[in-house]
């Protein structure tokens, strides 16, 4: 009887973001296709940006945790209620530190540029 | 206070993280078909969740039909918020909407009641004078909460002297958590109760209990209260297992239970209820109480043939459907979803949401000539809450089985967070999801 409806994911979420689903869909594109442009322009991923965009992504995953936690209106204690709760508060901080991790290193590559050779890691 | 613990919606609106979690809540139930073209003329008494769901799965299965929604209310409720709104957590909005929001294309809504039905002559009767005939009838009218059924009680009283009363509508359910909130910070004696009639979500009174609970320890004031549940018969849910669970949790929490007692009498200026008992009457003082009323099919469905005429809901005239089925035991055009249906289990939403596309399809099968294999199991859900930022999971089926949607993953009788995140981000989109047909 039960049959899993990708699409019921996609209906689901749009009610529960309402107007702004598609401007965050927008911002995950734009996003993506920026970080994009940026590894294409400096040829390659910058390892000193890479690593202080890595350390504002680590507060980026702190900063999720939080949000859910506030917009459930639980305490920290409620994220120990058994494994599966420890393995979802882990998914939440992951995806917070990619997210974070990824807008602050478009962030840097727009706002410094830094084209030392020294300072680059991995060349293509 | 209330003010400072009401979350605004832009909470829920910014929140993107943790629906992934809703797998098996999202399962649809029956894969998409082809239309079937057809002149039939079907209509739907009741425009609440199951009333909206089964338009909105008619639509997209027939083409032609003449499908007609008859409810007076404007204001659709989410009744699934009320707890939350009376936990303090959600402002009474939360579960307010508009009925047309969801009034699917190709469908028409009459804003009356009815009256009478006459399933005999295949037709409906409407408070302002109209007959409505019809091929099909679906009846999604929901119940009715029978408050004077209660010695003393009505509806007006509830927000005053310690009364609450999570039911009655969002309003009500505002003033319960107002009553709450005072009550947390004097103390004394909290009780609560449930009917022994059939019921919608009978987690809720459990839930309602534990809330408080919670927030009286939240408030510093759980040392100088007493919680009171006192059950209607010798269990605390339905489903053994659960009940048992709850006693443990109950006894945890140092909540007192009472049983065999069925509240009749409330004395609000004395703050006391009486209570039916095998010993007697017996009366209970209070300083706050969640009363919820007896819950019987709505007049017009009780006194109609449509009800049942012997046996347990016969009583209270709940619809005699096949609990497999939905269809009528007596009138084969005739359909009953929702809480108005007399089967063992589930007055829920989740009820809902499985009963309605095996009723349609059904529906659909009898007019394309055909039958329909689609059966509901009795399944039903209860996010049982034991304190904010907590709840159980709790599925089960007409056997009293446990029916998890991730078994080995989430456990349906530890007290986790993550079913707590679901109740509180997940199921209303699901639920307004459910309405357009679309989970």
């Amino acid at each position: 009887m039960k049959q899993l409806d990708p699409m019921v994911f996609v209906v689901v979420f749009q009610e529960m973001l309402g107007p702004l689903f598609w401007p965050l869909i927008a911002f995950i594109l734009v996003g993506a296709l920026a970080l994009l442009v940026v590894l294409i322009r400096d040829g390659g991923v910058h390892s000193r940006r890479l690593i202080r965009a890595e350390l504002i992504g680590l507060l980026g995953g702190f900063a999720a945790v939080a949000l859910m936690m506030w917009v459930t209106a639980s305490s920290p204690g409620d994220l120990l209620g058994g494994p599966i709760d420890w393995l979802l508060t882990i998914a939440i901080w992951v995806a917070g530190v990619i997210g974070a991790t990824m807008v602050a290193y478009v962030g840097l590559s727009l706002i410094v540029r830094d084209n030392s050779d020294h300072s680059r890691a991995f060349r293509r | 206070m209330a003010s400072k613990s009401i979350n605004s919606l832009s909470r829920r609106s910014l929140l993107s993280l943790g629906a992934a979690a809703t797998a098996g809540i999202l399962s649809r139930p029956a894969s998409a078909q082809a239309r079937l073209a057809t002149k039939a003329r079907i209509v739907i008494v009741g425009a609440g969740a199951a009333g909206l769901a089964s338009a909105s799965r008619l639509v997209q299965r027939l083409d032609g039909a003449a499908i007609t929604l008859i409810d007076a209310r404007k204001a659709h409720f989410y009744q699934p918020g009320f707890t939350l709104v009376a936990a303090g957590l959600k402002p009474k909005d939360y579960a307010i909407s508009q009925t047309r929001d969801y009034i699917p294309a190709g469908a028409t809504l009459i804003e009356d009641s009815v009256a009478a039905f006459e399933p005999e002559q295949n037709r409906v009767k409407t408070t302002g004078g109209q007959t409505i005939p019809y091929d099909f009838l679906i009846v999604a009218t929901g119940l009715q909460l029978d408050y004077g059924a209660i010695s003393g009680m009505e509806t007006g009283l509830i927000g005053k002297n310690g009364i609450g009363s999570v039911y009655a509508g969002p309003e009500a359910a505002e003033a319960t958590w107002r009553e709450m909130a005072r009550f947390t910070d004097t103390g004394g004696v909290g009780l609560f109760h449930r009917p022994d009639t059939e019921m919608k979500c009978a987690g809720a009174p459990l839930k309602y209990a534990f809330i408080t609970d919670d927030r009286l320890r939240r408030a510093g004031t759980r040392g100088k209260t007493e919680l009171i549940y006192a059950a209607q018969n010798k269990a605390l849910f339905s489903v053994p297992i659960v009940s048992e669970k709850v006693r443990m949790l109950f006894q945890d929490r140092n909540v007192r239970m009472v049983h065999d007692h069925v509240m009749t009498a409330i004395d609000p200026g004395r703050k006391i209820a009486t209570f039916r008992t095998p010993a007697g009457s017996q009366e209970i003082r209070y300083d706050f109480v969640n009363v919820i009323p007896p819950m019987r099919a709505p007049k017009a469905v009780r006194e109609s043939a449509l009800a049942w005429q012997t046996g347990a809901f016969a009583a209270d005239g709940w619809m005699e459907v096949d609990m497999k089925t939905l269809r009528h035991k007596r009138f084969p055009n005739v359909f009953g979803v929702g809480d108005v249906a007399g089967v063992p289990k589930g007055k829920t939403a989740a009820s809902v949401k499985w009963q309605v596309p095996v009723a349609v399809d059904h529906l659909v099968a009898s007019l394309s000539g055909g039958t329909s294999s689609e059966a509901y199991n009795g399944y039903t859900s209860c996010p049982l809450i034991t304190r904010i930022g907590r709840a159980m999971l709790v599925e089960f089926d007409y056997e009293n089985n446990l029916t998890p949607s991730f078994p080995g993953i989430i456990a349906p009788l530890e007290e986790l967070w993550i079913s707590w995140v679901m109740k509180e981000i997940a199921l209303k989109p699901t639920y307004l999801a459910m309405l357009r047909g679309q989970a």
